[in-house]
């Protein structure tokens, strides 16, 4: 395919991989607009950029992006962003996460990520299911929404990402939605630029799933239905509490500055290497 | 002028429906997947907001200043 008259966003494609595997009207496809869109606002250099992903179909997104990637397993893309970040500082590390793969079996590292603040960019698509593995209900599903593993709607009380992470030391955390996506670009701008763990929470939609199972059939109906149950946080401030139960709460929750891990991890380095100037992990040990 | 890659588009009318300026229309047209690939039916009611291009899931879209022939 021929990059240059084309769409804004093909110059970052792999072509040859178009058209995506998503359904029509995935949120996913809008999410990766948000992010090329997001990189020029804040001039990031492309070269400089490693994605990293987990497994879902939101975790299919580093695969057509046209830079260094890495798909991990299941839950673990904090993990190996981590040990990337750490390895060589420089870069702009990002990770493509789902609800599944962030919350569920990749809770820990989601927590832990942002305690230590490390500075990397994690972009959560929660489409509130698993929609990859056929719309299983996830830690972030409403109570009573439906999915195929709670025919009769879901009983628990879904996680609040952007809460959960805020309180796990992240110094950046917006909530948008995919309806919202001027908004969504200039937040992951904010994180990509914040030196620091950085949580960008895109609500998004799978009509096929998600859509399919609690009445709303197209990705136009969902767009409509996450536009509706958004309240802006500077307005639910006000609010109470009892107003806004089944609303989506949107905006931009933290943004601090707070130490961060690998600088901290370069001087312990730098401060134990005895040339003064580490080539590696190893020359930093001490000979004692 | 606005452009719709046939190849590429899926149908999913997020374009129609969220277009501030009501410029997408459905076509009649089925393209060779089936699918009716909306039509920049009202090209002079366009701003350039961009906000088509930045919703497409599919990257389908593009929009610039370059006059049609
Ligand atoms: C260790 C492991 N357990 C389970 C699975 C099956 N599995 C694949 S994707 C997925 C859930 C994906 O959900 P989410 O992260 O929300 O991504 P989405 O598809 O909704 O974008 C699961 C359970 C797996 N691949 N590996
Ligand atoms: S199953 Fe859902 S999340 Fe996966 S590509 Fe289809 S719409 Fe998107
Ligand atoms: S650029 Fe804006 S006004 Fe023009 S077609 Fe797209 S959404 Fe409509
Ligand atoms: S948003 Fe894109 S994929 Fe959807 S109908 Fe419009 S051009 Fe086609
Ligand atoms: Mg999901």
């Amino acid at each position: 395919m021929d990059k240059t008259n084309q769409n804004r966003f093909m110059k970052y494609l792999r072509t040859e991989r178009l058209p995506n595997i998503f359904c029509p009207g995935c949120g996913n496809g809008t999410v990766m607009n948000t992010f090329f869109n997001a990189l020029e606002l804040a001039d990031k250099d492309f070269d400089n950029l490693a994605l990293v992903s987990g497994i879902g179909c939101s975790s299919r997104i580093p695969g057509y992006v046209d830079c260094d990637s890495l798909h991990t397993t299941h839950g673990r893309p904090i993990t190996f962003a981590t040990g990337l970040k750490l390895a060589n500082p420089d870069l702009d590390v990002v990770v493509f996460t789902g609800d599944g793969d962030a919350a569920a079996i990749g809770g820990n590292h989601l927590i832990h990520g942002s305690r230590r603040n490390i500075d990397i960019t994690v972009i959560c698509i929660n489409n509130s299911i698993y929609g990859m593995t056929g719309g299983q209900i996830s830690p972030t599903s409403p109570t009573g929404s439906y999915g195929s593993t709670a025919p009769y709607g879901a009983l628990e009380t879904p996680f609040n990402l952007s809460k959960l992470t805020k309180a796990a030391g992240a110094t950046y955390v917006a909530r948008w939605t995919t309806a919202h996506p001027v908004q969504l670009s200039n937040a992951i701008k904010k994180g990509l630029k914040n030196k620091g763990f950085s949580f960008i929470e895109a609500i998004s939609q799978c009509p096929t799933y998600f859509g399919r199972k609690n009445k709303m059939k197209t990705a136009v109906d969902m767009m409509h239905w996450m536009k509706d149950q958004s309240v802006l946080k500077r307005k639910a401030d006000k609010m109470d509490p009892s107003e806004l139960e089944d609303k989506l709460i949107i905006g931009e929750f933290v943004n601090k500055t707070a130490p961060e891990y690998t600088e901290k991890f370069s001087k312990l380095l730098e401060d134990n290497c005895e040339s003064g100037k580490p080539s590696s992990v190893r020359s930093a040990y001490r000979v004692d | 002028m606005i452009t719709v890659n046939e190849e590429l588009c899926k149908g999913c009318n997020i374009c129609k429906e969220f277009c501030p300026h009501n410029v997408y229309e459905e076509s009649k047209a089925l393209n060779k997947k089936g699918i009716h690939v909306p039509c920049p039916k009202n090209k002079e009611q366009c701003t350039q907001c961009g906000l088509c291009t930045l919703l497409c899931p599919d990257q389908a879209i593009k929009v610039d200043d370059e006059d049609e022939d």
